[in-house]
């Protein structure tokens, strides 16, 4: 009895191990049963163009492409500095007292849900950006790429710092056994040894804020556009994420702009797969950390 | 060791120790930089939405729009994804965070399945709303429902329950599991009755911050499950419910003439009760931290 029992209870925990495997699967699937009809219905110049007006027919995905990079790149130059900087402060140079303030705050931020971003970025950020810039409007892509930049500075301060604490002590000690300073050490030694470990933070930023949904929806004025020089910053862009989440609701299910909105989803879902997986293969490489799912 | 540093015409050179207190306080700025949005929004939120709450707010349906009453059925409604969502990504994460720690043998397999839960917790949110739709919605006809918006939520949780469980696993020394098996116990009885308790206030954690994802995410639940207004209570996991982000999105966009305190107030409910899950979290860690003897 007792064995049966046992034996029914590791086949189900083996099964629930594979599960995750599974649902991998099974959202490419889905992703693909919905989306790759789009290839038979437009034809791929169509998709590569640079309208998207659905309505009209027009499936252009290039904006939309181009209004992601936009806004994930500029929200990168954002918190790339603030989140290493602010790991750096936490991991080799803040006294206890004051890391054991920050790091709970900087996992508040992680806590805090994008729409609610997003409303702060509606009331707040963007006529602040408009009256600052003298912008006819707030909702740009600078606004959208401020409030990626919160979202993804709590994975990378994480991550970085995680990537700063496996450097062993060892170095930190050759270093001043040379003579080095505290902030040479950090600069010549540290850094560059928990290279890859930053390098992968800032990759799962990228991720976060490629994938952002609400806050960015909110707050970008959603005009298809595509890029034309630096005053697209501080013009109206609209995401991929964007266009699937606000135009899905009032699309019939089948039709052409349906697939489209899937194919899109597909296009996300191998950006986000090619960036984890890559910067998963890096930690691997290090011998570090085996993967990082909570930020 | 001095770096020669332009300044002006005049070259000055200046000394490792200068350039440290420089370099710390430009590192100094950078991490207030990074902070006081976080402290501003908070703080902003709670002084402005603190006087639309009251025990009404809570607790009556909204009318005339929604631009008056209270916001009862997006936070029950909230409260039934979460626990719908509870329902199924803790059972499943704690089994396969068990495997993976307890069972998986270092094979190729493992490492795909380390692979996939790295790469489920990468997949944008939106996408998981479209995956929800495509599987749950259309193809197994359960409607945009409750119960179609907790498994969508359910498996963008797993991910993070799963590593954590394995993680607080993998923390208990391996003496444990050997006297669980020097006393007879099979693998499974040890486990049961040795590991999981030592592990389980780590497991809790990782459950609440899960949850805490879920509860706050919109975009999975715009096409699953939520709906932009219902006059009524859900009575069943079929039925569409109103849901706390969804509905901030909603008064924030798209219903003209929203009173702006009743903005702040739903605002304010959210933020509140997932910073409280937060909360719970880190005390819960920070409180095992103290109590580990090994």
């Amino acid at each position: 009895m007792r064995n049966s029992s046992e034996k029914w209870i590791t086949r189900s925990i083996q099964i629930a191990g594979s599960s995750s495997i599974l649902f991998l699967l099974l959202i490419f699937l889905f992703l693909l049963r919905e989306g790759l009809s789009t290839l038979g219905e437009v034809p791929i110049s169509k998709l590569l163009a640079v309208r998207w007006y659905p309505i009209e027919g027009l499936f252009g995905i290039l904006p939309l492409i181009s209004g992601s990079l936009i806004v994930t790149i500029f929200s990168i130059l954002i918190a790339l500095p603030l989140g290493v900087g602010t790991a750096i402060y936490i991991g080799e140079i803040a006294p206890r007292s004051v890391k054991e303030i920050l790091k709970p705050m900087v996992e508040v931020l992680a806590g805090i849900p994008s729409v609610v971003l997003g409303f702060i970025g509606i009331l707040v950020l963007s006529p602040f950006l408009r009256r600052a810039l003298d912008l006819p409007t707030g909702l740009t892509a600078l606004s959208g790429a401020v409030l990626l930049a919160l979202i993804s500075i709590p994975t990378i301060v994480s991550i970085a710092e995680d990537a700063l604490y496996a450097v062993p002590n060892t170095y930190r000690d050759a270093s001043y056994a040379l003579g080095a300073s505290h902030w040479q050490t950090i600069w010549g030694v540290v850094i560059p040894a928990a290279r890859s470990g930053i390098l992968t933070a800032v990759m799962l930023g990228i991720g976060r804020s490629l994938g952002e949904t609400m806050a960015v929806m909110m707050v970008t004025g959603n005009a298809p556009t595509i890029f034309s020089g630096l005053s697209s910053f501080i013009a109206p862009v609209r995401t991929m994420t964007a266009t699937i989440a606000s135009e899905m609701g009032e699309v019939a299910t089948g039709s052409t702009h349906y697939h489209v909105l899937f194919f899109i989803g597909i296009i996300l879902f191998i950006f986000s797969l090619v960036i984890n997986i890559s910067s998963s293969s890096a930690i691997r490489k290090r011998g570090e950390k085996k993967g990082q799912v909570v930020s | 060791m001095n770096t020669p540093f332009e300044l002006g015409r005049r070259k000055v050179l200046l000394n490792k120790h200068t350039v440290q207190t420089l370099g710390f306080w430009g590192i100094r700025l950078v991490s207030l930089v990074t902070v006081l949005p976080i402290l501003g929004i908070v703080v902003y939120i709670i002084a402005k939405g603190a006087s639309a709450i009251n025990w009404g707010f809570l607790t009556q349906m909204p009318y005339d729009g929604m631009r008056a009453g209270g916001i009862l059925p997006a936070i029950v409604g909230t409260f039934y994804l979460m626990v719908g969502t509870s329902l199924f990504s803790i059972p499943l994460g704690i089994a396969a965070g068990i495997y993976l720690a307890e069972y998986a043998p270092e094979t190729i397999w493992t490492r795909m399945i380390h692979i996939a839960i790295i790469s489920l917790a990468g997949v944008p949110s939106v996408v998981y709303g479209l995956f929800g739709l495509g599987l749950f919605v259309l193809f197994f006809q359960f409607g945009i429902s409750i119960l179609s918006a907790s498994l969508t939520l359910s498996i963008m949780t797993l991910p993070v329950i799963i590593s954590t469980t394995e993680e607080s696993l993998r923390s208990i020394p391996y003496s444990f599991r050997v006297v669980g098996l020097s006393l007879g116990g099979t693998q499974w009885q040890g486990i049961r009755k040795i590991i999981l308790p030592q592990a389980l206030p780590g497991i809790l954690t990782g459950i609440i911050l899960g949850l805490e994802r879920a509860v706050g995410e919109t975009a999975p639940i715009l096409f699953t499950g939520a709906t932009f207004f219902l006059p009524r209570l859900p009575h069943s996991p079929m039925d569409a419910t109103m849901a706390l982000p969804y509905h901030i999105f909603v008064i924030s966009t798209q219903v003209p003439g929203m009173p702006i305190e009743i903005q702040y107030g739903t605002v304010m409910v959210l933020m509140v009760f997932v910073l409280g899950m937060n909360l719970v979290a880190s005390l819960i860690r920070s409180r095992v931290r103290a109590k580990r003897q090994w």
